[in-house]
C-alpha cells in the first residue's frame, strides 16, 4: 500500500515521476503521535525548569548547524523538548494546563517549542466567574463567559483540577468529597463537574472536559474516581463522551492508608467496560528521577507533607487557579511507586476497548515523555512487564495483578492508545490517520510487522519506537534515522468558540474584572502577536 | 493632536502597573495619570531628555564619535567574534522577546550570559533552587492577605505604589484597604499619650511585664486586631516602616539568626536567650503569635536579605520559615524583584537553556554556576575578554574593581540614553525605550506576562534593541563563516577548551536495564 | 569635642529621590543630588562636628568617595550610615562575592570623616578618575 502526499495532506494519489519517494516496506508507519496530555509549557512548567539545575546538568544537548542546545531530563528546554518529541515520530502535543492569567507566557514558549502542533487547556474549574455563575444557575451566561475566556487565552479546551479545591486552597484548605461545599462560593464539586460538563456540550467543544479529579493522589481515592464518572452519567447524551479524566492512575488507589496501599484498577476498568461516557488517559510511572507539577496545590502540599521532599513549590493564581511543584524519584524498590507503576498498566490491560483510554506518562509527573517507548514495550510484551515486575519492590509484586494479565497490545492498538484515539478524543478529524484529506504527519519505525515478534524481541522494537527511521510533519521530512533534519515551528491551534450572543462586557463587568484581578481588562487577553504559527479553529456554539 | 491612551503599563520596576492613563500630544507624553513619582519622572520628563542618544558612537583615539549603524553593527561584530570569551550582560529593561535573541547570540558566540539578577535577586533565585518556595500572584494576596511583612525592603522607595496596588492599602474579595485605618492613626497619634494610658491601665493586669529594648519598640497592642496588619523589619526606619503596623529594627547581618529564631518559635520550642539579632525573644513571640494566627499570611523580601551577609542563605530561611508556617496556616513568600522585566530574563533565559541567569555556552550547551559565569565574578577574574552590556547600568551599579576590569577589555553598549555605562562604551548603540517607544513583554514579580504598550514614536533612525542584536547576530554568523573558509583552506590548528568541559551527553534517553 | 573620624556600618539601597534622579537621567542634577550623598543619625553628625550639607569623605578597604552629608530623618540609626546605590557608593563597595556572584553592597564597616574642604565629583569626574574614561 502507498500513500501519497502533497502540499502538507495526505492526496489520493501523486504524480511519482517527480515525487520524493521513501521505500517503507518492511517498516512500521503510522500515523504521527498524539499525545493528549504533556505538560510541556508555561510558569508551572518552567518554574520546575527553574529550581532543577541538578536535573539539567546530568542531560545536556549540544548545539549543532541545524538545531539549538539546551538542556534535558524531566523537563527539557524547549527547542530539546520539540527534538525529543519529533524524534519519536510525535507531532501533535497538548499541554494541559494554563492558568488564564498566564496564558501570554505558555504561549510564548509553546513557539519555542519547534516540530509539533500543540494546543493548550485553560484552568477553568476554580474560577471565580465560573463558580459564581454555576451556583446561580446561569449555566449560559457561564457558558458564554467561557467561550470568551477560551478565545482569550487562544486555548482549546477546558481543564478542571480538583474542582473546589483549588478554591478552598486559597486559605489553605482542601474539598475531599464530591458534596463538600466550597468556602464562599455556595456550591460542591458535583455542581462544577457537572455545570462544567454541560457548558462544554452547549458550546460544541471538540475535546471534552479534561479534568484531574479531587482527592488525587490520596489513598482510597478510586470512590471518589467513581462518584465522579458517575455524577457526570446525568449529563451523557449517549452519542460520545462527554468527559475525559486524565492521569486516572493517580485516581486509581485503594486501601485506607498509605500503608496499606493498594489498587483500586479493578474496579475503575469495570465501571469504564460498563460505560461510554468517560474516556481516560494513564499516567504511567516510568521509575524515573522527575518532577511532579499540578495546578493541584493543595495535592503538593500533602505530597511536601509526607516528607522527604526537599523542594517544595506552591503558586496560586488570582481568582483562577493555584500550582505546586515537587521533584519526585519513582523507585522500583519503593512499595508504594512500585504499585504505582502496576496501577497503570493494569488499568491499561483491564480496560478492554483501546479508544476508551490512552498512553500518557502525564509527563513529567510520572516520567519524561521520552520514557514512552518503555511504556509501550509494557503494553505489547508480558515479557517486558514481568522482567521490571521481577525487580519491583516484594510486597508491591505480591499485590499486583499484572501477573494474572495476558493481554500483550498489538501494533494496532498501540496507534489507537497514542495517536487514532487521542485525535478522536480531541476532535481533530485530519490527525492521528493516514486517510485521504489528513495532515501528512507521519512516523515511520524501523520494525518489520510481519517479521518481528515485538512481544518477545522487545528491546530492539522499544528502541525503534525510540528513534524513527522518518518523522514526516506536514510532508516535510523533520527526522531521518532518528536525526533532526529540518526544524519547521509548528503551529498552535485555538478555538474561536462563537456564541450566538457575545458574554456581556459592560462596565458592570469591567468593574468586577478590575476587582478580581491585578491586571486591566484590556490587558488581559492573549494578543495574536503570541502565537508565531496559529491556526485558528472556528466553532458555532448552541448558546 | 492629543490623545489618551489607558492601561499603559510602566515599565520601571517589577509592579508592572497597567493602569496609567498617558496623554499624548505631538509624539510627546505630556501627562499622565496614575502613576508614581518615578514613574512620571520616567514616562513624562525622563524618556525625552537631552542624556539621549540618537545615534551611534564609536570611541576613537579616546573620544566617542558619531558614526552609522553598518560600522557600529561591524564594529560590535568584529569585538564580539576576535574576543576568545564575551559576557552578554544585562537584558532586565528589555522586552523578553529582545532577551530570546540575547540568548541564540550567547549561544552562535559561545560566550557568557548573565542578567542583573545576578546582583539583585539572584540569592533568591538559589535559595529556590535549594528548597522551592511557596508563593502566589500578587492578586491572591490582595484578595486574602490578613498579615503583610516586608522583610529588609522598601517598596515606598523601591515599589512605590506595590502597597497601594497589591498588598496593604488595596481592598481584596475577603479582605479590606487599612488605609482609613492608617489615617486614623495618624489623626490618634495626636491623642496618643491618652490612648497609651488607657492601654496601660486595661492591660498591666494580664500582660506581663516586658523587658524593654533600646532599640526595637514592643509590639502595639493593634497586632491583635482583626483585618490587615502590617509589619517591616528593617535595619532602619524608612517611610514603609512609618506606615506599617509595627516596625521591627533588626541588627545589619543578623537576617539569618531572627529568622531560625523565628522558625524555633512558630514550630513551638523555646529559645534560651533573651534577644535574638537585637530583637527580644518575648517580641520575637508575640510576632510569631500574629504569624500563626493569621488566615493568610505574606512575606515580601528584598535586597537587604540577598546582598547582606547569608546571601542566599537568608533567603533559604525566609523560605523555611514560610513553609513551617503552611502547617499552622497559608502563608507566601515573595521577592520584591526590581526592574521591570529582571523576571522576564529569568523566564527566558530558563525555557531556552534550563537555567535562569549565570550561563556559559563555551562548550556548546549551556551551563550554569552561580559565581562562576556570573557577571562580577568573571569581571574580578578578568575571565571574559569582551563585554556588550544591553539595558542596563552596570556602569552605577557595579562595584568599582569590577568596573576597573571590565574597562580593560572592549566594551559594546545597547541603552537608550547616556547612563554611565554608555559613557564608558567603545562602542556605543542608541535604542528605543522599551514601554514607551517600543511595544514588547515583561514578566511581573509574580512572573505574570503582561503587555507593554508603544506609546510614542521613537527618533528617526533610532532602532529597537531587538534589531540590533539580531544585525549583529547575523553579522557574527557572517564572520564566522568566513572565518570558517579560510581556516579550511589552511592547515587547521587544534583549540584548547576554553573552559572546564563537562561531559555532553547527547542522547540520555537510555533505556532501563530491564 | 568633635571626633575625627567615625567607624560605622554602611548600608546601601534605594531612595525614592534617587529612583526619581535616575529616570530623570544619569546626568541630571536631580540624580547627582540624590545619589552623590550620606545620611547620618543626629548624634553621628553631631559626633563628627558636620554642619548639613557639608562634605564628608566616606573611605572603606576598597575605595574612597567624597559626597554630601545628610541628616536621616525617619529614625535614630546610630553606628550606621545609608547611601542610595549608585557610583558613588559603589566606589567603595567590594566585588566580592562569597562565590555567588553578589558582591557585598552593605553590612561592612567603612570610615566616615568631615571633608569640608574636598568637593564631590559628578558623574563624568568620578568616571573619567576612577576608568579613566
Amino acid at each position: 500500500m502507498d500513500i501519497a502526499i502533497k502540499d502538507g495532506k495526505i492526496v489520493k494519489k501523486v504524480n511519482e515521476s517527480n515525487a520524493k519517494i521513501i521505500d517503507a516496506s518492511g517498516l512500521t508507519v503510522m500515523a504521527g503521535g498524539v499525545d493528549i496530555h504533556s505538560h510541556i509549557a508555561g510558569s508551572e512548567v518552567n518554574l520546575g525548569r527553574m529550581i532543577r539545575p541538578d536535573d539539567h546538568v546530568k542531560d545536556v544537548v549540544k548545539k549543532t548547524a541545524l538545531t539549538r542546545s539546551g538542556t534535558g531530563y524531566s523537563i527539557p528546554s524547549t527547542y530539546v523538548t520539540g527534538y525529543r518529541y519529533s524524534k519519536m515520530g510525535y507531532t501533535t502535543v497538548m499541554n494541559p494546563s494554563m492558568a488564564a492569567m498566564k496564558a501570554k507566557h505558555a504561549h510564548e514558549e509553546l513557539n519555542d517549542i519547534p516540530l509539533i502542533d500543540k494546543a493548550s487547556f485553560t484552568l477553568l474549574g476554580d474560577w471565580w466567574f465560573a463558580l459564581e455563575n454555576i451556583a446561580k444557575g446561569d449555566l449560559e451566561e457561564c457558558a458564554r463567559l467561557i467561550a470568551w475566556m477560551i478565545r482569550g487565552t487562544r486555548s482549546y479546551a477546558i481543564k478542571i483540577v480538583n474542582p473546589g479545591g483549588l478554591e478552598s486552597w486559597g486559605f489553605g484548605r482542601n474539598v475531599h468529597s464530591l458534596d463538600d461545599e466550597v468556602p464562599n462560593f455556595c456550591l460542591t464539586p458535583r455542581d462544577i463537574i457537572t455545570g462544567m460538563a454541560k457548558v462544554n456540550t452547549m458550546l460544541n467543544m471538540p475535546h471534552t472536559i479534561h479534568l484531574h479529579t479531587n482527592n488525587l493522589g490520596v489513598p482510597g481515592n478510586y470512590k471518589t474516581t467513581i462518584d465522579t464518572m458517575r455524577a457526570l452519567e446525568s449529563v451523557y447524551q449517549g452519542d460520545k463522551p462527554i468527559g475525559h479524566i486524565t492521569h486516572i492512575q493517580f485516581s486509581s488507589f485503594a486501601g485506607d492508608s498509605w500503608a496499606h496501599f493498594k489498587s483500586g484498577a479493578e474496579e475503575i476498568a469495570n465501571y469504564l467496560n460498563a460505560h461510554n461516557h468517560m474516556t481516560v488517559d494513564i499516567g504511567q510511572v516510568t521509575f524515573a528521577d522527575t518532577t511532579t507539577m499540578t495546578a493541584d496545590g493543595p495535592f503538593e502540599f500533602a505530597l511536601y507533607e509526607l516528607g522527604g521532599h526537599n523542594k517544595w513549590v506552591n503558586s496560586d493564581v488570582e481568582t483562577e487557579a493555584s500550582g505546586g511543584i515537587i521533584p519526585f524519584h519513582f523507585k522500583k524498590k519503593n512499595a508504594v511507586n512500585a504499585i504505582q507503576w502496576s496501577i497503570g498498566l493494569e488499568l491499561s490491560l483491564m480496560i478492554k476497548d483501546p479508544w476508551k483510554w490512552f498512553m500518557t506518562t502525564d509527563h513529567p509527573n510520572g516520567g519524561p515523555f521520552f520514557h514512552y517507548p518503555r511504556v509501550f514495550a509494557w503494553l505489547y510484551s508480558r515479557k517486558a512487564r514481568e522482567a521490571t515486575l521481577k525487580k519491583c519492590n516484594k510486597k508491591a509484586q505480591k499485590k499486583s495483578l499484572l501477573p494474572t494479565l495476558d493481554r500483550e497490545y498489538t501494533l494496532y492498538e498501540l496507534a489507537i492508545v497514542t495517536r487514532a484515539g487521542t485525535a478522536k478524543a480531541l476532535g481533530l478529524k485530519n490527525k492521528g490517520h493516514l486517510g485521504v484529506g489528513a495532515e501528512a504527519d507521519v512516523s515511520i519505525y524501523n520494525i518489520n510487522p510481519e517479521t518481528t515478534d515485538i512481544a518477545q524481541t522487545y528491546k530492539p522494537v522499544r528502541k525503534a519506537f525510540g528513534n524513527a527511521a522518518y518523522t514526516i510533519k506536514d510532508g516535510e521530512i523533520v527526522v531521518k534515522d532518528a536525526e533532526i533534519v529540518a526544524t519547521p515551528p509548528g503551529r498552535t491551534m485555538w478555538l474561536d468558540v462563537q456564541t450566538k450572543e457575545p458574554c456581556r462586557i459592560d462596565e458592570e463587568m469591567k468593574r468586577k474584572f478590575k476587582e478580581y484581578w491585578t491586571i486591566e481588562f484590556d490587558n488581559y487577553p492573549v494578543t495574536d502577536h503570541y502565537i508565531k504559527v496559529p491556526e485558528k479553529i472556528t466553532i458555532k456554539a448552541s448558546v | 493632536m492629543t490623545k489618551i491612551i489607558k492601561s499603559v503599563v510602566c515599565p520601571i520596576c517589577g509592579c508592572l502597573c497597567d493602569d496609567l492613563e498617558v496623554t499624548v500630544e505631538n509624539n510627546e507624553i505630556i501627562k499622565m495619570k496614575n502613576g508614581c513619582a518615578v514613574c512620571e519622572a520616567k514616562m513624562v520628563h525622563g524618556y525625552k531628555s537631552e542624556e539621549r542618544i540618537l545615534e551611534p558612537h564609536i570611541r576613537k583615539d579616546g573620544k566617542l564619535v558619531p558614526v552609522s549603524m553598518d560600522e557600529a553593527i561591524n564594529k560590535a561584530a568584529q569585538i564580539l567574534t576576535d574576543s576568545k570569551y564575551p559576557l552578554l550582560f544585562g537584558w532586565t529593561s528589555s522586552a523578553s522577546e529582545t532577551q530570546h535573541v540575547g540568548v541564540e547570540l550567547a549561544e552562535e558566540l559561545g560566550s557568557a550570559l548573565d542578567n542583573c539578577c545576578s546582583v539583585c535577586h539572584g540569592p533568591s533565585v538559589m535559595a529556590t533552587q535549594e528548597i522551592g518556595i511557596p508563593t502566589a500572584t500578587l492578586g491572591q494576596i490582595r484578595h486574602r492577605a490578613d498579615l503583610i511583612v516586608y522583610w529588609a525592603c522598601n517598596p515606598w522607595s523601591s515599589h512605590p505604589r506595590h502597597v497601594e496596588r497589591y498588598t496593604a492599602f488595596t481592598d481584596g474579595r475577603f479582605e479590606k484597604s487599612e488605609f482609613k485605618d492608617y489615617v486614623q492613626k495618624l489623626k490618634a497619634k495626636a491623642s496618643q499619650k491618652k490612648v497609651a494610658a488607657t492601654i496601660r491601665r486595661t492591660q498591666v493586669r494580664y500582660q506581663p511585664s516586658r523587658p524593654q529594648s533600646a532599640t526595637v519598640e514592643a509590639p502595639p497592642q493593634t497586632l491583635a486586631k482583626a483585618g490587615r496588619k502590617m509589619i517591616v523589619f528593617d535595619v532602619m526606619k524608612t517611610m514603609t516602616a512609618e506606615v506599617a503596623d509595627y516596625f521591627v529594627k533588626v541588627e545589619p547581618n543578623r537576617d539569618y539568626e531572627i529568622f531560625g529564631a523565628m522558625r524555633c518559635l512558630v514550630n513551638d520550642q523555646e529559645l534560651d536567650v533573651d534577644s535574638v539579632g537585637g530583637i527580644p525573644v518575648d517580641y520575637l513571640k508575640e510576632i510569631a503569635d500574629v504569624m500563626v494566627n493569621a488566615e493568610f499570611g505574606a512575606i515580601f523580601f528584598g535586597l537587604g536579605l540577598t546582598q547582606s551577609i547569608g546571601r542566599f542563605r537568608n533567603v533559604e530561611l525566609a523560605i523555611a520559615l514560610t513553609r513551617d508556617l503552611n502547617r499552622k496556616t497559608k502563608f507566601v513568600v515573595s521577592p520584591m524583584r526590581g526592574h521591570f522585566n529582571v523576571t522576564g530574563a529569568n523566564t527566558v533565559f530558563a525555557w531556552q537553556t534550563g537555567y535562569p541567569f549565570a550561563l556559559d555556552f563555551s562548550q556548546g550547551y549551556p551551563q550554569y554556576n552561580p559565581g562562576e559565569f556570573t557577571a562580577i565574578d568573571l569581571l574580578r577574574r578578568e575571565d571574559n575578554d569582551a563585554t556588550l552590556v544591553i539595558s542596563a547600568d552596570p556602569g552605577a551599579h557595579f562595584p568599582k574593581s569590577a568596573l576597573q576590569n571590565m574597562m580593560k577589555y572592549p566594551l559594546i553598549t545597547i541603552n537608550p540614553d547616556w547612563n554611565a555605562i554608555s559613557r564608558l562604551g567603545d562602542v556605543v548603540f542608541p535604542t528605543q525605550w522599551c514601554g514607551i517607544e517600543q511595544a514588547g513583554t515583561a514578566y511581573r514579580m509574580d512572573s505574570v506576562a503582561i503587555s507593554l504598550k508603544k506609546v510614542v514614536e521613537a527618533p528617526k533612525g533610532v532602532p529597537t534593541d531587538e534589531e540590533i542584536l539580531r544585525r549583529i547576530l547575523e553579522k557574527v554568523r557572517t564572520i564566522k563563516a568566513q572565518k570558517t573558509t579560510k581556516e579550511n583552506k589552511e592547515p587547521q590548528k587544534e583549540e584548547a577548551p576554553k573552559k572546564r568541559r563537562l561531559k555532553p551527553q547527547e542522547e540520555n534517553v537510555k533505556a532501563e536495564g530491564d | 569635642m568633635a571626633e575625627q573620624k567615625l567607624r560605622v556600618t554602611l548600608i546601601t539601597g534605594r531612595t525614592i529621590d534617587q529612583g526619581v534622579g535616575k529616570e530623570l537621567g544619569k546626568g541630571s542634577d536631580k540624580y547627582f543630588d540624590s545619589v552623590a550623598v550620606c545620611f547620618l543619625d543626629p548624634s553621628d553628625i553631631k559626633k563628627l562636628g558636620l554642619k548639613s550639607g557639608m562634605n564628608v569623605q566616606v573611605t572603606s578597604k576598597y575605595g574612597s568617595v567624597v559626597v554630601k552629608a545628610k541628616k536621616y530623618t525617619h529614625g535614630a540609626i546610630p553606628g550606621m550610615i545609608f547611601m542610595p546605590c549608585g557610583l558613588w557608593a559603589n566606589i567603595i563597595c567590594s566585588a566580592d562575592t562569597d562565590s555567588i556572584g553578589m558582591p557585598t553592597f552593605r553590612g561592612f564597616t567603612v570610615e566616615v570623616e568631615p571633608a569640608p574642604n574636598k568637593p564631590v565629583l559628578t558623574l563624568d569626574e568620578l568616571l573619567k578618575q576612577e576608568f579613566g574614561k
